[in-house]
């Protein structure tokens, strides 16, 4: 293991991990809101949009993501829609996610049980009213292990961003090997710098778990 | 547009070497899972070991897998073994042996959590009736342990089959290498290739994948209906 050349090549690590913090940071808030948006489009039970929802979650759920991405980076421009490798990384992201984030909220809804929405009805609350203040709040607490569950997932996906020129740490890394044929540093720096990134999420994300879970139980 | 670019998929053999190539990750998928459900059984059985170091052990095994995408785990192996153990391994070997590791882990816990989720009467009223513990395991353990695991297991499969679409950047020729081939060699003939090959590989994977997630739902509906 070569030190001076780690220290050397860490500022390149730093910079491209800060790369993947913003953009799944970006993508992560996106996947969410769209997820929102199309599980209100499914509980709502509005005509043709819910249809609509309901494939496109298939959709993104069922492709992997280096297939959504190359068909955004290398597809799309032959129709005349170029996108910026960095655009094409968040879209690609906010696609697949909000699949999942939607299916996350969608069990959440469908955990609150009917009584509390016949109880919302029957004190006069609109549709809306009731989703807002009654089925929400209730589903979010439902969703939020599944929702952090996704978001370590998204927040993994993003290593195959170097597959369409980003510099990302998988790109730094395999850059590394091939430049200067130091695997082991490369690697090494490669696995501390996923660790120092998800560890961290990762115990938030089960002590949170246990939180709520313990939340459950009061009821 | 002047030219329909489709064509591109059905010019000589193309869609037939695109299926081939398809056929090519459908295979390390399966072997990997095929191994994964036989490790993920030991993997479960070791995290519910009456030994805390063991429980201890893959507890940090799980969470490493966890944590490092796939594709690290794919550079990992790749690079690490040729480097280290003087091994050229095959992509497709490399692949296989990640696959396992990172389905081994995750079975392990669907095997552990389905492993409690049996209650402890289940146990008592078979010893009740004076089965062996072995027969309890057989014919009363081992069959719920199953329901409960299987829609879980159908989603790891798709997962897998979803996540084979990475071993192209470790160089494996599959479904994604294959198409890159058409798009370069009709790259002066049809323009648009690009867009029609990778679409063409977008709606295989979602073909392959949409009846496995939808298998798993309905198992899991099923065994619910049961339950209650």
């Amino acid at each position: 293991m070569d030190l001076a050349f780690i220290k050397e090549y860490l500022p390149m690590y730093q910079e491209a991990a800060l790369l993947t913090i913003r953009i799944a940071a970006i993508g992560i808030v996106g996947a969410i809101l769209l997820g929102l948006v199309c599980s209100l489009i499914k509980q709502l039970h509005i005509p043709v949009l819910r249809q609509l929802v309901q494939s496109y979650i298939e959709l993104s759920r069922n492709t992997p993501l280096l297939i959504q991405l190359f068909f955004l980076y290398f597809g799309l421009p032959k129709l005349g829609i170029v996108l910026e490798s960095e655009t094409c990384a968040i879209v690609g992201l906010i696609f697949l996610g909000g699949g999942y984030m939607a299916e996350a909220f969608r069990s959440g809804m469908e955990a609150v049980s009917e009584s509390q929405r016949q109880s919302a009805y029957s004190l006069g609350m609109t549709q809306m009213q009731t989703i807002r203040y009654v089925v929400l709040p209730q589903a979010v607490a439902t969703s939020v292990p599944v929702i952090c569950a996704n978001m370590i997932f998204l927040i993994k996906e993003t290593s195959v961003f170097s597959a369409v020129a980003l510099a990302d740490l998988m790109y730094v890394a395999k850059d590394l090997i091939g430049i200067y044929y130091k695997t082991d540093e490369a690697l090494f720096m490669l696995v501390m710098a996923y660790l120092v990134l998800l560890l961290p999420i990762s115990l938030i994300c089960s002590w949170i778990e246990r939180r709520v879970r313990y939340a459950g139980y009061g009821n | 547009m002047r030219d329909m670019g489709i064509s591109v998929l059905f010019q000589g053999n193309n869609f037939v070497r695109l299926l081939i190539g398809l056929l090519a990750s459908l295979r390390i998928a399966a072997i990997a899972m095929a191994l994964s459900v036989v490790f993920g059984v030991l993997v479960g059985m070791m995290m519910r070991s009456k030994h805390g170091w063991i429980r201890f052990l893959c507890r940090c095994y799980l969470e490493v897998v966890r944590i490092m995408p796939q594709l690290v785990l794919l550079f990992l192996v790749y690079f690490g073994a040729a480097k280290h153990l003087g091994i050229d391994m095959s992509g497709e070997v490399a692949a296989i042996l990640v696959f396992t590791f990172w389905g081994a882990a995750e079975m392990g816990d669907l095997v552990r959590s389905s492993l409690i989720s049996i209650p402890k009467h289940q146990y008592d009223s078979g010893y009740a009736l004076g089965l062996t513990k072995w027969q309890v395991t057989v014919h009363i353990i081992i069959p719920q342990t199953v329901k409960r695991l299987l829609p879980s297991g159908v989603n790891l499969l798709t997962r897998m089959i979803k996540t084979t679409s990475l071993v192209v950047l470790i160089g494996v020729v599959e479904v994604v290498k294959v198409g890159k081939q058409i798009i370069d060699a009709s790259r002066y003939t049809v323009p648009t290739s690009a867009l029609w090959v990778y679409g063409a590989i977008f709606l295989l994977y979602f073909i392959i994948c949409y009846p496995f997630s939808k298998l798993a739902t309905s198992l899991e509906r099923h065994r619910k209906e049961e339950s209650v």
